[in-house]
């Protein structure tokens, strides 16, 4: 396959950035998308060129290093896909793809592709654990838990923090990371103790470094997970309820 | 190494217990906002529907219609409360979820206009934000318009936008002020404005309230566009049927 990109170049978090064209010649339809990258980068290098400094890591779409807006849509065209594991059979032979990375303030663009999103980090530190042990792996069979309860509770659990929810949002709102990181561990017991107070510390950080949700539902179309948006609807409840129980101790 | 430095501080200067209500505390959060805009919203709607039904009064004459006004101003509640009493709790009861509803939509946009700074500068392609959604603070600000114009029309009887404004004649004031194309048509345009308002409102309400439950969630979009087929339907009806005659 033989594809033009067009590729966001940054030098580094406060320089101003621009579009490089480049053309990416005689790729294999089964490479994935970060292996044209890594064949594009390879021939920039032989040429003395910097090569484009993307993120990525496990390239099995369950680290959430790699995300990158595709053509306008984060991970690109290919619903519940990471871009690791976006392959390039997705696109047509001559295809234009432009890449860009997610805009956010709360990411800011370190360098090309790679965006800073520690303010995740600060979201899961403030609360996005259980604080007592709660044993071994065999002592989760202790635990009664209805089936529904615990695939939902996994169905949160899957999100892989890539910040293509935010990415995709209009507004940059962190919404669906967030509700997903506290229902994961509020629908369980471990974690239903904890639960307010969890609920409104997590919310009050994510406050302050992102958007505000409007419900247009953009983010559930992004996630490489497809985390669903009844997890905010079920943060909203929760967060309401975290404000008067904790009312206080505010 | 760039880092993201949060826009507020992110844990607030502790607070004596009970200095501050919750309910005040919690409206200063974005998710506060957004539920005072979910129930100032309901409000809103539940305004919206009697006011397009009590409309519908207009089909019958000029008796029914100015009676109903009639009514509205003198009879409700009467003789428990003296007239016109129950029309201004409705009233400021309106104003202040409009106060509500616009104050934070307006805190909430400068939020999100910082949440992104720097916008995408290859074009953005969209698979589930609508139009309607998109549109919120546009369709919002023209609703907010017409509101204005239409209290100076057909409530205040302002000379400037309605000369035949008489007090109490409600009937013949609409039809002497829908008669005018450019009025008339002003009209359609804020009623579609605000479908396209009412209708990711009232699905959004539900997300925002936390009234998710996965048994109900399908018949959310159908209630969204029930509400507001009837509604604007007949809203906009008002109008043509003053310009075809029908009414008048």
């Amino acid at each position: 396959m033989n594809l033009t990109l067009q590729v966001w170049r940054q030098a580094g978090p406060d320089v101003p950035g621009s579009f490089a064209t480049y053309e990416a010649t005689d790729i294999s339809a089964d490479a994935s998308f970060l292996e044209m990258l890594d064949l594009v980068n390879e021939r920039l290098v032989l040429d003395g060129d910097e090569p484009i400094e993307f993120s990525h890591d496990c390239r099995e779409g369950i680290c959430g290093s790699c995300g990158v807006m595709i053509n306008g849509v984060p991970h690109g065209p290919q619903r519940g896909t990471a871009t690791c594991q976006l392959h390039m059979r997705t696109f047509a032979d001559g295809d234009e793809i432009v890449i860009e990375p997610w805009r956010a303030s709360g990411f800011p663009i370190v360098k090309d592709l790679v965006v800073d999103r520690s303010p995740f980090d600060e979201i899961i530190q403030a609360g996005g654990y259980v604080t007592v042990d709660t044993g071994q792996a065999q002592d989760a069979n202790l635990t009664q838990i209805p089936k529904e309860t615990a695939d939902l509770a996994m169905d949160a659990a899957a999100c892989i923090g890539c910040g293509a929810c935010v990415a995709a949002c209009p507004n940059g709102a962190a919404q669906l990371f967030t509700s997903a990181k506290l229902a994961h561990l509020n629908l369980l017991p471990q974690g239903d103790a904890e639960r307010y107070e969890r609920t409104e510390s997590m919310v009050g950080v994510m406050e302050s470094y992102f958007g505000s949700c409007t419900n247009m539902g953009e983010c559930e179309t992004a996630c490489p997970k497809e985390i669903s948006i009844d997890f905010i609807a079920m943060m909203n409840k929760d967060y309401v309820k975290a404000k008067f129980r904790n009312r206080r101790s505010a | 190494m760039a880092t993201a430095s949060p826009a507020t501080t992110a844990t607030p200067p502790p607070q004596a217990p009970g200095q501050v209500p919750w309910i005040v505390q919690l409206y200063g959060t974005a998710l506060g906002k957004k539920y005072a805009m979910a129930i100032s919203g309901i409000l809103g709607l539940g305004y919206i529907v009697a006011h397009m039904v009590g409309n519908l009064k207009m089909y019958f004459g000029a008796e029914s219609i100015d009676g109903y006004s009639e009514w509205l101003r003198e009879g409700l509640l009467y003789p428990i409360l003296p007239h016109t009493v129950m029309l201004w709790i409705l009233r400021l009861g309106l104003i202040a979820a409009l106060v509500v509803h616009v104050h934070a939509a307006y805190a909430l946009t400068v939020m999100n206009r910082r949440a992104r700074p720097t916008g995408y500068q290859s074009e953005r392609h969209y698979v589930a934000a609508d139009f309607a959604s998109r549109t919120m603070r546009w369709t919002g600000v023209i609703v907010l318009l017409f509101i204005a114009f239409h209290l100076a029309d057909l409530t205040w009887g302002v000379e400037a936008v309605n000369p035949a404004w008489e007090e109490g004649a409600a009937y013949a004031n609409l039809v002497a002020s829908l008669s005018r194309p450019p009025v008339a048509a002003f009209y359609l345009l804020a009623n579609l404005a605000l479908g396209l308002h009412i209708y990711h409102g009232i699905w959004s309400l539900f997300q925002t309230l936390g009234w998710n439950n996965r048994r109900f969630n399908s018949y959310r979009r159908s209630l969204a566009i029930g509400v507001t087929v009837v509604v604007i339907g007949g809203n906009l009806s008002f109008p043509i049927a003053v310009l075809t005659g029908v009414v008048g």
